[in-house]
């Protein structure tokens, strides 16, 4: 397997990043700001900084074909950023939340995206030609507690929603006059706006890090802080699920996972590292991590010359320096993203880390 | 009653300009402040007085290898290696589980209140955030605390004290230290009831420092702080038997 791409880009944390389309433009919320980050040769240079918000920037989204930049952060603020040819341009989204915004994402149609808040409100944004203005539509019923992350289904209409009060769940997000009608599929037949098409709960009721739809939209997983990873299977609408898997692991918890293909779930989080799992209807298991971290350990193994002994002795009061971690990452991995996608598989993926780095790996 | 400095590692932060998360929680000690004798600092000079230096150097080594047991950070090295008793290690090892496991923290801004983010531990405001206290006994008289949340973990430490003196020891020593919080980062200003001394680590901590070395420092300080205190008890004993003999010198 061919070495992954590593991109240090600072030291500070990353809480979201995001590649364009063609992969030359790399968006990535660092403190209060996003910067902008363009491809030459090999390396990412600083291209443009996004001042607007002012705190924490919490999540940052390209969208694919148009371009447009949405960022939304802790001062309860999303803006969307239009490109045009003197610079991004921002316009404020009337959120009408009171707390931190958590979570942005594009609809897959891009007509639309998802804020999640600690407002327990997903705010469905959308624009409405006749004011000039993005306004929003809050999901708000049976949320909790702060949402954590959200994703969309294929369709446009069905977002899937993790939050810290220990549940997933799929709701709709069907816009009138937005959306067309979308087709019925196992979530679901009538699809008004917040029609909750299923609530999940894993063993141990953990919090929800990270929610994702299959490729295909018919499945869901679901990652949460105790380790484990759920994938649920509906059955039809309005019926129990055809199965809910939960795989429990032995590693530290899960901040993202997305789908390989149907049969391959890739999640990664505090261990630092990527892991894989395989399985279906029938069962899933963890096969195993994603880096091999033979490299790494050569060169600690080298027998260490006595002068540098006594001079680690001396400087540190120890011999050995264990500050590097064997891993890529050299802390928890925030987020992991699709990169290249073919033939329906994801190909390449690309992490962001609290170590300020963006990593893409071959999946 | 003399207090002497800590010799307690604590986590403080590099230069502002060589601040990053790839750098450990640093060791900070007097001895520590002699500058780094660059390794390259000798690459100016001629052959000669480099193949001198070299051999100045092995002799050195030498001499140190000879003298080992009395080099004081040398000997710390090695006494740390052997005072990790049979039970103790269990004990710890149980501790530093449980903390990887707690330090798992991601930003998270309040629910409660508008445009803050606070340590949920501290604030108490959201019971889900919240999770289940972990308390880590060893006997009685020393135990753990750990007190997990979604941004801050709080980890408080009894340590033993067999006697009285022992009590006043350890009292003056956690207030010495917490009376310099500020310095120590991840030290709270007052213990949680019932324990002796509190930390609390939030998701900016983790995010700064390396999350394994700050686990390494709280093992390491539950390690060192009985040393250190049987050692000041020692110490008190011997200047007591010191001032009662001269002063009742005269009577003799």
């Amino acid at each position: 397997m061919a070495a992954p791409e590593v991109h240090h880009l600072f030291h500070n944390p990353i809480a979201d990043h995001s590649f364009s389309a063609d992969h030359s433009t790399l968006a990535v919320a660092r403190d209060s700001s996003v910067e902008l980050y363009s491809k030459a040769g090999n390396a990412f240079k600083l291209a443009d900084v996004l001042k607007g918000h002012d705190k924490t920037v919490t999540s940052v989204d390209i969208a694919p074909n148009s371009g447009r930049i949405v960022s939304c952060s802790q001062d309860r603020n999303a803006l969307v950023w239009e490109p045009s040819p003197t610079g991004y341009k921002p316009t404020l989204v009337l959120l009408r939340i009171s707390r931190a915004a958590t979570f942005v994402r594009w609809s897959p149609s891009e007509t639309k995206f998802a804020v999640g808040s600690g407002d327990r409100v997903i705010a469905v944004c959308y624009f409405e030609e006749e004011n000039d203005w993005w306004v929003s539509k809050h999901l708000k019923k049976p949320i909790r507690s702060t949402i954590t992350s959200v994703a969309w289904h294929p369709n446009s209409v069905l977002l899937a929603a993790g939050s810290t009060d220990a549940h997933a769940r799929v709701l709709s997000a069907f816009v009138k006059g937005v959306d067309e009608r979308p087709e019925p599929c196992v979530w679901g037949e009538r699809l008004p706006f917040n029609t909750i098409c299923g609530e999940y709960l894993n063993n141990s009721a953990g919090w929800v890090h990270s929610v994702a739809f299959s490729p295909s939209g018919n499945a869901l997983a679901f990652a949460a802080h105790d380790s484990s990873v759920t994938v649920v299977y509906p059955s039809g609408p309005e019926q129990p699920p055809k199965a809910v898997l939960s795989i429990p692991t032995q590693l530290l918890p899960f901040k993202s996972l997305l789908w390989k293909a149907e049969d391959e779930i890739i999640a990664a989080g505090y261990d630092c590292e990527a892991f894989r799992f395989q399985g279906g209807e029938g069962g899933w298991q963890l096969v195993g991590t994603m880096e091999s971290k033979g490299h790494a350990g050569a060169g600690e193994q080298r027998e260490e010359s006595a002068l540098n002994m006594f001079r680690q002795m001396d400087l540190k009061g120890k011999v050995k320096d264990n500050t590097q971690l064997k891993t890529v990452h050299q802390n928890t991995i925030s987020n992991i993203r699709p990169y290249e996608v073919s033939g329906g598989k994801v190909t390449k993926f690309s992490s962001s880390g609290v170590d300020g780095r963006v990593v893409i790996w071959n999946a | 009653m003399e207090v002497r400095t800590p010799s307690s590692r604590c986590p403080t932060l590099p230069p502002k300009e060589a601040r990053s998360c790839d750098i450990e929680p640093r060791v900070s000690r007097p001895r520590n402040e002699v500058p780094d004798r660059g390794s390259n600092h000798h690459l100016d000079k001629p052959p000669q007085q480099q193949q001198l230096e070299q051999q100045s150097c092995l002799l050195l080594l030498l001499v140190l290898a000879i003298h080992l047991p009395n080099m004081p950070p040398l000997r710390e090295a090695t006494a740390q290696r052997s005072a990790f008793s049979q039970s103790l290690r269990p004990y710890l090892q149980c501790v530093r589980s449980s903390l990887i496991a707690a330090l798992t923290l991601s930003n998270f801004a309040s629910q409660t209140t508008e445009r803050h983010n606070v340590p949920e531990i501290e604030a108490q405001t959201s019971p889900e955030v919240l999770l289940t206290p972990l308390t880590i006994a060893r006997n009685e008289n020393e135990r753990v605390l750990i007190e997990p949340s979604i941004n801050s973990v709080r980890i408080s430490i009894k340590i033993k004290q067999a006697d009285e003196i022992e009590n006043l020891l350890v009292h003056k020593f956690t207030r010495f230290l917490e009376m310099r919080a500020e310095s120590f980062f991840i030290l709270r200003r007052k213990p949680i009831p019932g324990y002796d001394i509190s930390f609390l680590i939030t998701n900016f901590h983790t995010e700064e420092m390396l999350k394994h070395k700050l686990v390494d420092f709280i093992i390491e300080f539950q390690e060192e702080v009985d040393k250190e205190i049987s050692e000041m008890k020692l110490f008190l004993n011997a200047r007591a038997r010191f001032v009662a003999e001269s002063f009742l010198t005269p009577f003799d």
